[in-house]
């Protein structure tokens, strides 16, 4: 630095500064007559042109929402369209003071609390000058007319007509769909301004917030000549808005409905799959609400109650409860134990109802007191549940061969369905023991975990994909809800098992159903088909008793959730079906027989899933000879 | 400050900041100077009145902006450029400090973080590099030989680097070229050597293609591509552009008359207050209007150029020289891109735009300004 300050030269410092300085004056007034120039052009040469433009400004550009996409179930039947609806807005601009004006609308057509929030929230953003501003949605005929006649002494005020979606099916598809409801002050921020221009709602939950881009298509615009009160006088020039494309979905309304009836007063979920595409035919979440009332924007007492209720109608159990999976997980470490080659299909156990670990006092006990006696195969300890025998095979195969299973057939991980929320489960392991609780691994966590109890948790989009997978022998797909292409695409994976396993597993499923010792038996009555399924039981723990609710209702709610997973046709699956019923108690009394009328449904509606060549005698020697095999 | 005892004596009571026997004559400020602020201030609120639709409100609020600036100037005047010149690293390395912690705390707008909060009161970090940088180079520079070797130009490059560079990524644009030319005005007026410029030229050829295609938000490109066909977005930025070149243009030669004009009266304009003041100045006023408002800007460029080249010290003349080239540059950017020659970049119109910021951030410049105008009356 000393360097530096010796070898400066004052003068000729000053004189390279100053031709510098000199140099950048120069600079600045070129620009300056740049700037000058081009402020001489518009107001001189373009004077007249711009002068009339101004003197016409009376010429507005009005954004033109574009139609929001319609979504159709796989039969063509609308869920979700667009009515026109008559709404008041109001131009800011034109109409002097606002609060008198509000008032005095309040007296005419009514305008409730949160109507006038949201409006003067509105208005605090940024909007083009003359945007009608709205305040109220959807009048009725006769407040139209109230307004028609007072129109004269409002100015300002507009009642426009724009469209509102509209879902005809209501309640069997808002879990599905989700719903549409006004733009708020978070959405405001990360919405493209000129994209929504003129539209007032975007999808918040469901398909609806998922495709919100596909659906929602691109704004386009037209210029209108207004006169010196900015009343639109004539449109001069438009183009067009590309309008929102259609969804057509894998579901079938008529199941979708079929799965509400049958939930009808009870909590749970009913989701069915399409083997073939992995295409969601039904999913349903119980108790529901009807969509159409966000659209509008719901009042905030309904909001409340809705949100409030001990029954939790707002929220999605397919995607979003998470259940132990119970005995549902047998089939499938069975297979897992046959593959990893602990045990062979003839292998049998000795069971006195309970279970112990070498060196343990502690006894796992059986659902059954007693136990299920001596020889229990594989076989039966599927079509029975017996726990005793997985315990047993569970803590032979160790958990790190129960997760890598689970962990194949989609347990413990998003399914990857188009929805916007959806929670993993549990599929526990030794890893995820100590990354989430900090805790090794005990063999006691084993015996839990081979009944699909412990940490174990799914939810019934899981499950159904689980048993998908089953059903295909291992095709693994992620499942849909919107039909893209019309051809069946290729499994994306294929979980390897001999065809040996595959079939002894199948059986031991359609035992559960067909068997006379099966957990499911109560179901097959009359049917002309094979089911294979698998009962489930769910502890319910950790459920606070809330002093509240009267002793009866506490007793309900602790009891244990009822699940239930099959397929249909066992020879050629095409259907995989996951109930869960919430405090259901038995798997086989409440959530057997939603699975079965949902198939029926199924197989009704589409009888080619049947086969050509399976008459009625056929199956019932079938039937027949599987009886004879789990007798004996 | 020194307590004078050779200065002729004044009717005393004029001012009771350095404490009694106080002179008029011991305030450090440029008459000249403060007297076209003034009128350029006084200028601003009377086309402000008209372009926030006659709110009172709004002239009050930025007359109080003016206050503050202008306590801000006069005290900054009062500050000896030697001691600037000694401590400018630290405005730099606070202002640096400030622009790391908006990345990580800052509150944003629109996808943008730029917004430091404190205690309820919001402020731009960026602001204060608008002015540090200036200084810190102008401190480093004059201290060396000039012009300057390779090894300082490198340095100087890295020093104007830095907080343009953090600034792109909250992400502002516009704000970090204005910082970056800053500094640079300082490294050219210190006699940045002919051959760096060319080869500065040549960079910039290469760079700004691959900007365009990697550098740039698609919000930003879109705001370039709407300055050559404001149709194309006649819903967003493009009707900013449309409505101002009509108001710009149906103003004429003399103008419709204070008050009086359509465009920003019925609200076509946006931003009729702030960044498209000069909109509704050109539209009511008319080419006279626009012509004398450039005429009283260059008439203060011109007071500031003098204090440049009257300064005592190489700081002083580098920081006068570059404040000033930056001043023109803002007047230049919103100028030219209200009338539609540039991309619309947030750029107030210095003193004449709504906003406190702006003003006290100009303030504080031309402050620096005059205590490098009295440089002589200290050393003297």
């Amino acid at each position: 630095m000393n360097n530096d300050r010796a070898l400066k030269n004052p003068q000729l410092e000053f004189r390279l500064f100053m031709a510098r300085l000199l140099f950048a004056i120069l600079v600045v007034i070129v620009m300056s007559g740049v700037l000058i120039g081009r402020y001489y052009y518009l107001q001189v040469v373009r004077y007249d042109g711009l002068k009339t433009l101004s003197d016409s400004n009376r010429v507005l550009i009005q954004p033109v929402p574009p139609t929001r996409g319609l979504i159709y179930d796989r039969n063509g039947v609308l869920l979700a369209d667009n009515r026109s609806s008559f709404n008041l807005s109001i131009v800011v601009e034109r109409a002097g003071e606002i609060e008198p004006l509000i008032t005095e609308l309040e007296d005419l057509v009514g305008v409730s609390k949160s109507e006038k929030k949201r409006f003067y929230k509105q208005l605090e953003r940024r909007r083009r000058p003359y945007e009608p501003v709205p305040l109220r949605l959807d009048l009725s005929e006769k407040e139209q007319g109230i307004l028609a006649v007072h129109e004269y002494h409002l100015p300002g005020v507009e009642v426009t007509v724009q469209l509102l979606r509209n879902y005809p099916l209501g309640s069997d598809t808002a879990h599905v769909l989700g719903y549409v409801g006004r733009i708020n002050d978070r959405e405001v921020q990360e919405l493209d301004p000129v994209r929504y221009s003129g539209t007032l709602v975007t999808g918040k939950t469901g398909l609806e917030k998922f495709y919100e881009d596909e659906l929602l298509g691109n704004v386009g615009y037209q210029t209108v000549e207004t006169n010196a009160r900015g009343r639109v006088m004539q449109k001069l020039e438009r183009t067009d808005p590309v309008e929102g494309s259609d969804l057509h979905l894998y579901l079938d309304s008529r199941l979708q409905h079929l799965a509400y009836e049958t939930l009808e007063g009870e909590r749970g979920a009913v989701v069915a799959i399409e083997i073939d595409t992995g295409g969601v035919l039904a999913m349903a979440s119980a108790p529901t609400f009807d969509a159409n009332k966000f659209v509008t924007g719901i009042s905030f007492e309904h909001y409340d109650e809705l949100l409030n209720s001990l029954d939790r109608p707002l929220f999605d159990r397919v995607l979003q409860g998470q259940y132990p999976p119970g005995s549902t997980v047998k089939p499938l470490y069975g297979l897992a134990a046959l593959e990893s080659g602990v045990i062979s299909q003839s292998y049998h156990i000795y069971d006195p109802g309970f279970y112990q670990l070498k060196n343990e006092e502690r006894k796992f006990r059986d659902w059954k007191k007693g136990g299920h006696g001596s020889k229990i195969s594989l076989y039966d300890a599927i079509v029975q549940s017996c726990d005793t025998f997985f315990y047993d095979v569970g803590v032979k195969m160790t958990i790190d061969t129960l997760s890598e299973y689970g962990s194949r057939f989609g347990l413990g991980e998003k399914t990857g369905l188009d929805m916007p929320i959806e929670r993993a489960g549990i599929m526990p392991s030794r890893a995820w023991k100590r990354g989430a609780r900090g805790l090794a691994w005990y063999p006691g966590d084993t015996v839990n975990t081979s009944i699909g109890q412990g940490f174990s948790l799914t939810t019934p989009m899981q499950l159904a994909v689980a048993t998908a997978r089953m059903a295909s022998r291992g095709d693994v797909r992620v499942p849909q809800l919107v039909r893209k292409q019309h051809t069946i695409m290729p499994p994306t994976k294929v979980i390897q098992a001999s065809d040996r396993n595959w079939n002894f597993v199948h059986e031991a499923m359609q035992g559960v159903v067909h068997n006379i010792r099966g957990t499911a038996k109560g179901i097959n009555k009359g049917l002309n088909y094979h089911i294979a399924g698998k009962t489930g039981t769910a502890q319910v723990i950790g459920i606070k008793q809330d002093e509240e609710y009267d002793a009866e209702l506490v007793a309900k709610r602790n009891r244990d959730h009822a699940l239930f997973i099959a397929f249909a046709p066992v020879e050629d699956p095409k259907i995989a079906v996951a109930v869960i019923v919430e405090n259901g108690e038995h798997g086989s009394s409440t959530a057997a027989p939603v699975a079965r009328k949902i198939i029926d449904a199924y197989m009704n509606y589409y009888p080619g899933a049947l086969g050509e060549d399976k008459g009625e005698d056929v199956i019932g020697a079938e039937v027949q000879k599987n009886v004879g095999a789990g007798a004996g | 400050m020194r307590q004078g005892d050779f200065v002729r004596q004044m009717d005393s009571g004029s001012s009771a900041i350095y404490g009694a026997p106080s002179q008029w004559h011991k305030i450090h400020m440029d008459l000249p100077l403060l007297l076209l602020l003034m009128i350029l201030a006084g200028t601003g609120l009377f086309v402000l009145y008209s372009a926030s639709g006659q709110s009172a409100h709004y002239v009050n609020r930025q007359l109080s902006y003016y206050g503050v600036g202008l306590l801000v100037m006069l005290v900054t005047a009062q500050v000896p450029p030697r001691f600037l010149e000694r401590w400018a690293v630290i405005p730099y390395v606070g202002g640096v400090a400030l622009l790391v912690s908006v990345l990580l705390f800052g509150v944003g707008a629109k996808g943008a973080q730029r917004w430091l909060e404190l205690g309820g009161f919001r402020f731009q970090p960026s602001e204060i590099l608008k002015i540090a940088v200036p200084l810190m180079l102008a401190s480093y520079l004059a201290r060396r030989a000039l012009p300057p070797n390779f090894k300082h130009v490198f340095l100087s490059l890295i020093f104007i680097a830095i907080p343009p560079f953090l600034v792109v990524l909250q992400p502002d644009l516009g704000t970090a070229i204005l910082i970056g030319i800053a500094g640079f005005f300082v490294l050219f007026l210190a006699g940045l050597p002919k051959r760096y410029l060319g080869f500065a030229l040549l960079a910039a050829i290469v760079v700004l293609p691959l900007m365009w295609f990697y550098g740039l938000r698609d919000y930003q490109r879109q705001r370039i591509l709407t300055m050559f066909d404001p149709e194309a977005d006649k819903l967003g930025a493009g009707w900013n552009i449309i409505q101002s070149t009509i108001a710009i243009g149906s103003g004429g030669v003399h103008g419709k008359g204070w008050m009086q004009g359509t465009q920003s009266q019925l609200n076509f304009l946006p931003e009729s207050h702030t960044d498209f003041i000069i909109a509704v100045l050109a539209e009511e006023f008319g080419l006279i209007g626009v012509l004398l408002l450039m005429g009283l800007f260059l008439l203060i460029i011109f007071r500031c150029v003098m204090i440049s080249f009257r300064a005592q010290s190489m700081f002083g003349r580098l920081l006068a020289g570059s404040l000033t080239l930056t001043f023109f540059v803002y007047i230049f950017v919103n100028m030219g891109m209200v009338s539609g020659i540039l991309p619309v970049v947030g750029v107030p119109l210095p003193f004449m735009s709504y906003g406190g910021t702006s003003i006290v951030t100009l303030m504080l410049g031309f402050g620096m300004l005059m205590s490098v105008s009295t440089e002589k009356k200290r050393s003297g």
